[in-house]
């Protein structure tokens, strides 16, 4: 498995040259007055692994449901392969769902199950025999091939629902989130599968989470969806490292942004009065915002430094008092407190075992960073 | 130990004995030898062999299986339908006024049911000709209609609690509608069918009231036989038949709840040797 040195070259969405296979042109879903899906408009590329990531309620399984073709789009079309989805039913689109609840026959057997799809095309009963066989080997259910769907444990019925989902050699598979029953160490071990899957068989696949982390580990690319729209399409390195708005830099991990105002601004950098705190923060790239208009430093809490001494430096440092820390084994959290009574959150990894020297609680405390390591937010 | 109150133990007594004292009572009497009911006068099973030569009893026991068996399959069918539109159609012109008549002959009184059937079977008699006269046919009809109703009701809400992702799973794997509700949601509602059949069935059995409304000659069913010969007097022969009667629910009843309690134990242990496998 190369997947490391496919995924960072993997990058159809810039190449010009390169055809969306999913096109969703300015789909719009109300439901009544509610509008579910906002004017949204997506590309997505063969062989893809797209993650659609937002809170629930934000209208990303509703356009999940009218790819699948179970949720009539108000206005705006959808294009498969080139193909407007508007008049095929769901029987009729080369599209299959795995769904949240998997939604497994519960009076047929496992293998009756994952037929099901072919048995609805006109196959012969080897053929179908076969590909049963091989997808069972595939998802690593050979052996529970006769069982009813009550007699499987958790992570064996969502084996089910993707070996049925994938049976049919669908171009594009969409997954309501596909994990979100499954317990936490079976869910991070099931993400790996679900990739090397996705890998072997070449499928398209459109995933449906409310999970940031999984998403991350996941996709190709991540929508980030907020009340019907999208807030941000990017890789999981662009979304982390450069959110577009503070929603997504919130949403995404944690964040710690400072409300201030650009005094400095110049093509290669810039510098920003924070409004609470006597501190100057220093940016080492150009900002396209107006001048004196209300901006947001926003800065990770892996990329602070915390230490007792002053670091030395004019700009890009802030004195704070350590107020709750948090040990979670690989890490910890401190949640430094400054003058104005906000408080920082800072990670720092626990590289020493018991080291004698970690900063402890109502400590006087230097938070510093990198010029680089600041994202500027206008809204 | 903890002593059980007095007024406890009073309760349930005079709580059983409310409930099944008359039930009792009527089948010792039905072994009582003598013809006055209300005196014993020692052991004898005659009155099940006088049953058995009572032709009138005997051809209205048939008539009204026959007529309970067609009325809870028609209504099964029919109710079904009715139930499926309930449960999956969420919106559409006169929802409300459907669900309505659906579920009205369920608090209808059973004499307005049975007089209003019986004033619509005369006045199509007088325009189309049928049904001509009054006897096996109108009884069916007038059943399924009250019938339908609580099939229906059951229906609907086993369909309410079954997963929609279902069937729009099967949609999804390239299934019609139509083939859907046969293959996946049929079996899946099959004990609310089962349930709303023995339903049906019973219900059409011990109706008395609409059945007499809607018969004609020849065409009494069991209950309006009972209901005449009692008028008469109790005779032991009506014991006999009740006890049968009585009997034959005993046994229904236990053999579906040791079903019931089998299924059930395999379904838990299939759940536990799941959970162990993982």
């Amino acid at each position: 498995m190369a997947s490391s040195t496919t995924f960072s070259t993997f990058e159809p969405w810039k190449d010009p040259a390169e055809k969306p296979y999913v096109c969703i042109d300015r789909v719009t879903k109300k439901f009544g007055d509610f509008v579910a899906v906002n004017d949204i408009s997506l590309d997505i590329y063969r062989k893809e692994l797209f993650c659609l990531l937002g809170a629930s309620g934000c209208g990303k399984s509703t356009l999940l449901r009218m790819l699948a073709g179970f949720e009539e789009a108000s206005s705006g079309r959808i294009l498969i392969d080139g193909m407007d989805m508007a008049e095929i039913p769901p029987y009729e689109r080369p599209v299959n769902m795995m769904f949240q609840s998997y939604a497994l026959f519960p009076h047929m057997n496992v293998s009756q199950n994952v037929s099901f799809g072919l048995k609805q095309e006109k196959l012969t009963g080897q053929v179908i025999k076969t590909r049963v066989e091989e997808m069972l080997e595939l998802v690593k259910l050979t052996q529970f091939a006769k069982r009813k769907p009550h007699q499987l444990s958790g992570g064996q019925r969502q084996r089910v629902a993707l070996a049925r989902s994938l049976i049919k050699r669908p171009k594009l598979l969409l997954l309501d989130e596909p994990l979100a029953a499954l317990d936490k160490k079976l869910r991070e071990h099931t993400q790996f599968e679900l990739m090397n899957i996705q890998e072997q068989l070449g499928v398209t696949f459109i995933v449906v989470t409310h999970d940031q982390q999984e998403a991350m580990t996941l996709a190709t690319r991540i929508g980030v969806m907020e009340e019907g729209y999208i807030a941000q399409v990017g890789t999981p390195t662009e979304i982390y490292e450069f959110p577009g708005s503070r929603f997504v830099a919130d949403f995404i991990g944690s964040v710690n942004s400072f409300e201030g105002r650009i005094t400095v601004d110049e093509p290669d950098h810039v510098i920003i009065r924070m409004l609470d705190q006597d501190v100057d923060i220093f940016v080492d790239h150009g900002v396209s915002a107006s001048p004196n208009a209300r901006v947001w430093a926003a800065i990770r809490p892996e990329k602070i430094h915390i230490s007792r001494t002053d670091p030395g430096q004019a700009r890009n440092v802030i004195r704070g008092k350590v107020k709750e820390i948090a040990y979670m084994g690989d890490f910890s959290i401190y949640l430094v407190e400054l003058a104005g009574g906000r408080t920082v959150r800072v990670t720092q990894p626990n590289l020493r075992r018991g080291d004698p020297e970690r900063i402890t609680w109502d400590e006087q405390v230097f938070l510093h960073w990198l010029p680089s390591s600041i994202v500027v937010l206008t809204e | 130990m903890k002593r059980r109150s007095l007024f406890l133990i009073s309760a349930m007594v005079f709580g059983f004995a409310f409930l099944y004292v008359p039930i009792i009572s009527l089948i010792v009497y039905s072994f009582n030898k003598s013809k006055l009911v209300t005196v014993w006068a020692g052991f004898s099973t005659q009155w099940y062999g006088a049953l058995l030569q009572n032709d009138q009893i005997l051809q209205a026991a048939w008539i009204s299986l026959r007529i309970a068996t067609l009325n809870a399959t028609v209504a099964m069918a029919l109710g079904t339908i009715a139930g499926f539109v309930l449960a999956r159609f969420k919106r559409f012109r006169g929802r409300t006024l459907f669900t309505g008549l659906v579920t009205a002959p369920l608090v209808m009184p059973e004499v307005i049911t049975g007089l209003s059937l019986l004033l619509l079977f005369v006045a199509l008699e007088s325009i189309i000709g049928w049904p001509s006269g009054r006897g096996f046919a109108t009884i069916t009809i007038a059943h399924i209609t009250f019938s339908l109703a609580y099939v229906a009701v059951i229906v609907q809400s086993r369909l309410a609690d079954m997963d929609e992702s279902i069937e729009e799973a099967a949609l999804d794997l390239g299934a019609r509608p139509l083939k859907i509700f046969f293959m996946i949601t049929l079996p899946i509602i099959a004990p609310a069918l089962v349930a709303g059949w023995l339903l049906a069935f019973t219900l059409s059995l011990d109706d008395l009231v609409i059945a007499s409304f809607v018969s004609g000659p020849g065409s009494s069913t069991l209950p309006m036989v009972i209901f005449s010969k009692v008028r008469l007097g109790v005779s032991p022969e009506i014991n006999a038949l009740a006890t049968i009667l009585v009997a034959l629910v005993a046994v229904g009843t236990i053999i579906a709840g040791v079903a019931m309690l089998r299924s059930q134990k395999v379904r838990e242990r299939d759940v536990q040797m799941a959970a162990a496998d993982n």
